[in-house]
């Protein structure tokens, strides 16, 4: 258990409902710093909701969000932006600009020099294990695993204290995703990287959680460790969640 | 009282011309320069400078009169519509100019401002006071006139005004001026006696119209009016010479020499109502002044091919003329339609509004549309109108492909542009709008060939372009000339679309190409 203080985020009865439904109930969460997070649950559990509320793309009905202490605002997401990496299901790469220039995009835009930009680019390269040579091609002339990495090397070109992923390797196929699975793992290491990760997959939560928190129903249900989850289950739903996906792996 | 019509002003008033009128109206002010500009600098002995007023008719004589000094070997000058009568008179008298093109009635009473009918020779005699001279009547009358429908006059065999007491029952739609005028209908109605009791007042361009459908059987005109032969109308003999003399003559200045003043009278006699209405029509139909003067000496000739311009040459002219009309309102379509369709695509009241606006216009027919700007102040018969109709109908497919480009961005992308922290502009600019650019782009490749098509109605009112030879092939039921201007509108239709095609490539990111 980290101490309060270091949390990076924090979320205090944050709420948002549309017309019909309520898709996230009064929420309160902690990310801590350094660490990486997983948000967990069924498909509509409000997950992707409670990320897209974090990075503002969407405003709360109720509560408050934190971020390094400060509250979050639609006054201050502006700049607040520029610090919390986010990454989408195949990148959401722009198909219009070449790998480089996606990645460049924001630092381009806050006026970084060329200099730093590039050894910046050269570095992240390094990093996602990405080829050098394929940085001038475009979105469609990369494969899906090359174009997660970009993504990754767009969310982190600023050096971000928060990188949201929102189901980054959904879309791709099982060799692809265990490699990249095994890169992000030791790159959320090696750069000590606060992470808030959402997946369905439970070996995916496992391979990378230190905190799991599982959603159901707009609600977080419970958040631990994976022993903490099977061993002592908050609610007959967690064991449920993780018995369905028992076949796959647990070790 | 006839002597008392106040010629200047009818004519300024009501002549068609006024949209060819290539000067504003002339000012106190421009008299004022004028006289000061005859003192100070006497006529010199070349070129022959002569002058017209401003309306079609006038600048036509004008064109006539040099050429045929031209012809007999002398250097002039035409300085084409420079005002009404006294401004001419006084440039006249003044050496400021040696000739022009006047009408007797309007000498007689603007000019020596006599009440009396005066005799040609009275005319004469009292010009001669003021060192100026004049020509035999050149051959035509232009005064007030009753005209009829060709066919219907000669079904009822009506030739003369006084042939209409024969028919009490015709509809006739008079001008308000002419109904109230002192030497209008009324004393005209008395001194031939005429029964007829359905008699409206209308307007002058619309008795027009109305004549054509039949909803009048007779209309007041002033009896060169070029729209006598462009709607097919006679013009009734006045057998009991009610209407005053408006004889056309040419003014020139007595001390003019001897052999340009024989190359003036040589026009005297040769232009008859027929032949002059003819010249007018061509003149307000080609904008060409130049061109409807050369017809009067081209014997029995026709065709406008056979006239000075070179093919080649108005090929040029119409082809740059065309591009400029559609280049220009396409240039407007595009910066309006790119803006218009950025907030058509988010959507709701207004959004839904542009793209009903947009669309309602491109349903009205073009040369509706054409019909509904010309009335409306600052628009009439221009450059300016052609190119707004041509803006409006452009302006559909650009709005509609701009907001469907920029709606059909996926959501993940959009969000993606606001997560990286870009600002509102910079997503439009550099995100938005590329993505969406090859939607557009293809809106504008509509935009152009559509106007590239639209833009031959332009001649309708006066702008030129291609369809200007489109338009005199079907005056004249003359197939190659519509071909003159069909083919190459066509050609132009083809390489802009080819244009657009390599302006794809060019413009379009690779990474939407591919």
């Amino acid at each position: 258990m980290t101490t309060p203080m270091s949390a990076l985020v924090k979320l205090v009865d944050v709420s948002k409902s549309y017309a019909d439904a309520i898709v996230l109930h009064a929420t309160n969460l902690s990310i801590e710093r350094g660490e990486t997070t997983i948000l967990i649950g069924p498909s509509g559990c409000g997950k992707s909701t409670l990320l897209r509320l974090i990075i503002r793309l969407i405003e709360p009905d109720s509560g408050s969000i934190e971020f390094n202490g400060e509250p979050v605002t639609s006054e201050t997401i502006g700049a607040l932006r520029r610090r919390i990496g986010y990454v989408i299901q195949e990148g959401g790469l722009f198909p219009h600009l070449t790998a480089r220039a996606n990645v460049l995009l924001m630092a381009r835009h806050i006026g970084k020099s060329e200099d730093e930009m590039r050894q910046r680019l050269a570095d992240l390269c390094d990093l996602t294990r990405f080829s050098v040579n394929l940085l001038s091609r475009y979105p469609v002339e990369l494969s899906g695993g090359q174009r997660q990495r970009v993504g990754l090397m767009r969310a982190l070109m600023l050096s971000p204290e928060l990188l949201l992923l929102d189901e980054p390797l959904g879309a791709l196929d099982p060799l692809v995703r265990a490699a990249l699975q095994k890169d992000l793992k030791e790159i959320f290491a090696r750069l000590q990287q606060t992470a808030l990760f959402v997946t369905h997959d439970l070996a995916e939560a496992i391979y990378f959680g230190d905190e799991i928190v599982l959603m159901n129903d707009g609600r977080v249900v419970q958040k631990g460790s994976v022993t903490d989850l099977r061993e002592k289950p908050a609610d007959p739903f967690v064991s449920e969640f993780i018995n369905a996906q028992r076949g796959i792996t647990l070790t | 009282m006839k002597a008392l019509r106040p010629t200047l002003v009818r004519r300024d008033r009501s002549e068609p011309d006024r949209h060819l009128a290539r000067h504003p109206e002339p000012g106190p002010l421009l008299l004022v320069f004028l006289i000061l500009v005859a003192t100070v600098c006497p006529a010199s002995a070349n070129p022959i400078v002569i002058g017209s007023k401003k309306f079609t008719e006038s600048y036509v004589l004008g064109e006539i009169a040099q050429r045929a000094l031209n012809d007999a070997g002398f250097a002039t000058e035409h300085r084409q519509g420079m005002g009404g009568t006294i401004i001419l008179w006084q440039a006249l008298r003044g050496g400021q100019i040696d000739a022009y093109p006047e009408y007797t009635g309007t000498i007689a009473q603007e000019i020596l401002r006599d009440s009396r009918q005066l005799s040609f020779q009275e005319i004469r005699e009292a010009l001669g006071k003021f060192g100026v001279a004049m020509t035999e009547p050149l051959g035509f009358n232009n005064t007030y006139a009753l005209v009829m429908r060709r066919s219907e006059a000669h079904r009822l065999g009506i030739r003369t005004i006084g042939d209409l007491r024969k028919h009490p029952d015709l509809k006739m739609g008079l001008t308000h001026e002419f109904l109230d005028r002192q030497d209008g209908w009324r004393p005209l109605r008395e001194r031939y006696g005429l029964p007829q009791q359905s008699i409206i007042g209308i307007d002058h361009a619309l008795g027009y119209a109305a004549l054509a459908n039949g909803s009048i059987d007779v209309k007041d005109a002033y009896s060169t009016d070029a729209k006598i032969e462009e709607n097919d109308l006679v013009v009734l003999e006045d057998d009991l010479r009610f209407f005053p003399k408006y004889d056309a003559v040419f003014l020139f200045r007595s001390s003019t020499s001897p052999d340009a003043i024989n190359a003036l009278r040589r026009l005297e006699g040769t232009l008859d109502e027929k032949r002059m209405i003819h010249l007018n029509m061509e003149a307000e139909r080609t904008k060409n002044y130049t061109f409807a003067a050369n017809l009067y000496f081209e014997d029995g000739g026709r065709s406008a091919n056979s006239v000075g311009e070179s093919f080649p040459h108005k090929l040029a002219r119409w082809t740059l003329r065309h591009l400029e009309l559609a280049g220009f309102s396409l240039l407007l379509s595009v910066i309006f339609g790119i803006l218009l369709g950025i907030v058509a695509s988010r959507g709701g009241v207004i959004g839904q509004g542009i793209l009903g606006f947009a669309s309602v216009v491109q349903t009205i027919p073009s040369l509706a549309l054409l019909a509904l700007l010309v009335p409306l102040p600052f628009f009439g018969i221009s450059v300016r109108t052609a190119i707004t109709a041509l803006f409006l109908y452009g302006l559909l497919p650009i709005v509609r492909n701009t907001a469907s480009g920029l709606q059909d961005i996926p959501r993940s992308l959009r969000e993606s542009a606001v997560a990286l922290g870009l600002s509102p502009f910079t997503r439009l600019w550099q995100i938005y709008l590329p993505m969406a650019s090859r939607s557009i782009l293809s809106g504008i490749k509509t935009s152009a060939v559509i106007n590239i098509g639209t833009a031959t109605l332009a001649a309708l009112i006066g702008a030129g372009g291609l369809g200007e030879p489109i338009l005199s092939g079907l005056n004249l039921n003359d197939h190659v000339t519509i071909l003159e201007g069909a083919i190459p509108a066509a050609l132009l239709a083809l390489l802009v679309q080819w244009f657009f095609d390599v302006l794809d490539r060019v413009l379009i990111p690779k990474g939407l190409r591919l």
